[in-house]
């Protein structure tokens, strides 16, 4: 029954191989095969956007997507998002302003995030809410989590501009 | 997940060969974001998984004021939505792909997925309908053209052949005066099924001030999306008022035959149906106004 695939792709900056089959999703094979688990599983439908990571530049579900289908793509998760040391400021920011409980949601809308805020430096709150509608949290509330992306937002800006 | 094999196609040849050979147990992956659930579900069952999303007149989205629209089956909704071109000529059809799930969603979901799922509540077919699209159909032999309003025969069923495949959607150059809007009514602001929809294009005289033309489609009233011809006759050659809108609209409701659910009871639907295609055609005229 094994029709293993051998797939090259970019992740996290770092150039990989693996195999998988067919049946198998991108969110169990960075999870399972590559052992990055900072990627989460919620729903496993694409309802919830624990699993979100950036695939060529866009935000998609790795739980709708084959493990096949990324040959030859570049795929970046929250562990290619943390810097080699001290926290990004999206972590930073959730941290302080306390948007986390559990946790499970936090990969996925710290990926969604750093999605929007590559395109939109200075999102309004309301921009940011519509982003994030595909993320979803069953603990924190969502106003600390919006909160949390526009003082990274914030800082992030501030760290952009020319001394 | 069931077992299957992946084949990423790279013409439509070689995609319409599989689909030949394997007949219903060939499925087309195009964003996956319908595929992927009904496969691991076991809603549908696939020996071969065949990506389109490589095959060039596929991933085509090209628009000029005198050809007007090609979207290819696999384009994803995001790239539509980007394209500020597109965005300015087609705003009814931004209103459809900007509310088709949320942004993860939107970075892979395809319009070529959206009809092929043919589900009476999929969100792009309305407005698509209105604008007189068009579906581009290849088989290994053949390749035809299909108005959207004839793709349709039930829930999850179309006239697509299992040895065929969706190759792009052609909308004509909108005329001058047009104005068209989607609207859906759903709980929440975001990521929900629709309850009802309306997708409305109109047409302007010079003036601004009559109805030349107006094509009117419901969604979720219906086990097909519903073409609502009479809808659009009732405002042809009258003048932009109160009056004429609202007999669309109520050509509207008379011709929606809604089932009740959990999402909504027949009479609620009846009822959103003159609503949304009311405030869709004031929407419309709004648009055609200052275009
Ligand atoms: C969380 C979530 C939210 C959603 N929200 C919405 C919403 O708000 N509105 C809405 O309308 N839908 C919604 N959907 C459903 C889905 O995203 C859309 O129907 C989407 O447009 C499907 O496109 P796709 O490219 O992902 O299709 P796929 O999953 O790739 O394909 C869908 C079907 O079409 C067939 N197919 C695909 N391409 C072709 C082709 N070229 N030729 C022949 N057959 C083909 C496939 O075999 C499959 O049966 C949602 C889905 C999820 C998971
Ligand atoms: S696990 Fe992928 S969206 Fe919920
Ligand atoms: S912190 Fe628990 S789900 Fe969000």
């Amino acid at each position: 029954m094994s029709n293993k695939v051998l797939v090259t792709a970019t992740i996290n900056d770092e150039e990989m191989s693996f195999v998988c089959e067919p049946r198998q999703s991108l969110l169990e094979v960075l999870r399972d095969v590559l052992n990055l688990t900072g990627v989460k599983e919620g729903c496993n439908n694409g309802n919830c956007g624990a699993c979100a990571v950036i695939l060529n530049g866009v935000l998609v579900n790795s739980c709708l997507v084959l493990g096949v289908e990324i040959n030859g793509a570049t795929v970046t998760t929250i562990e290619g998002i943390t810097p080699k040391e001290g926290l990004h400021p999206l972590q930073q920011k959730f941290l302080e302003d306390a948007a986390l409980q559990c946790g499970i949601c936090t990969p996925g809308f710290i990926v969604a995030a750093k999605a929007l805020l590559d395109k939109n430096p200075n999102p309004t709150e309301h921009e940011v809410r519509y982003w994030l509608a595909g993320n979803l949290c069953r603990c924190t509330g969502y106003d600390k989590i919006v909160r949390a992306v526009l003082d990274a937002a914030e800082v992030m800006r501030a760290e952009k501009q020319p001394v | 997940m069931q077992a299957f094999s992946y084949v990423p196609a790279r013409t439509i040849s070689e995609a319409a060969e599989i689909l030949a050979r394997e007949g219903d147990q060939a499925k087309c992956l195009s964003g996956g974001t319908d595929l992927i659930v009904f496969l691991r579900e076991g809603r549908r069952s696939a020996k071969v998984v065949v990506d389109v999303k490589g095959i060039p007149e596929l991933n085509q989205l090209s628009y000029s004021p005198k050809e007007g629209l090609t979207i290819g089956a696999a384009v994803p909704c995001h790239r539509i939505y980007n394209n500020a071109q597109i965005a300015a000529a087609y705003p009814g059809l931004i209103d459809a792909v900007t509310l088709i799930g949320g942004t993860a969603i939107q970075g892979r979901a395809t319009l070529g997925g959206n009809v092929c799922t043919a589900s009476p509540a999929g969100d792009s077919i309305p407005v698509l309908i209105a604008y007189e699209a068009t579906c581009i159909v290849a088989s290994r032999s053949v390749t035809k053209a299909i108005p959207l309003e004839k793709f349709f025969l039930g829930p999850g069923r179309t006239v697509l052949q299992p040895s065929e495949l969706l190759v792009a959607l052609k909308l004509p150059p909108p005329r001058p005066g047009t104005g068209a809007a989607y609207l859906r009514f759903i709980p929440r602001n975001e990521m929900d099924i629709a309850v009802t929809s309306a997708g409305v294009a109109v047409v302007l005289d010079e003036s601004k001030t009559h109805f030349v033309g107006a094509r009117i489609a419901l969604g979720a009233v219906a086990p097909t999306p519903l073409f609502v011809p009479e809808a659009g006759a009732a405002l042809a050659g009258r003048p932009v008022s109160d009056e004429a809108i609202e007999a669309a609209a109520q050509a509207a409701r008379a011709a929606a035959r809604p089932i009740t659910d959990m999402r909504g009871s027949a009479e609620q639907r009846k009822h959103l149906s003159y609503v949304l295609t009311r405030r869709a055609l004031w929407k419309a005229v709004e648009r055609a106004k200052s275009a």
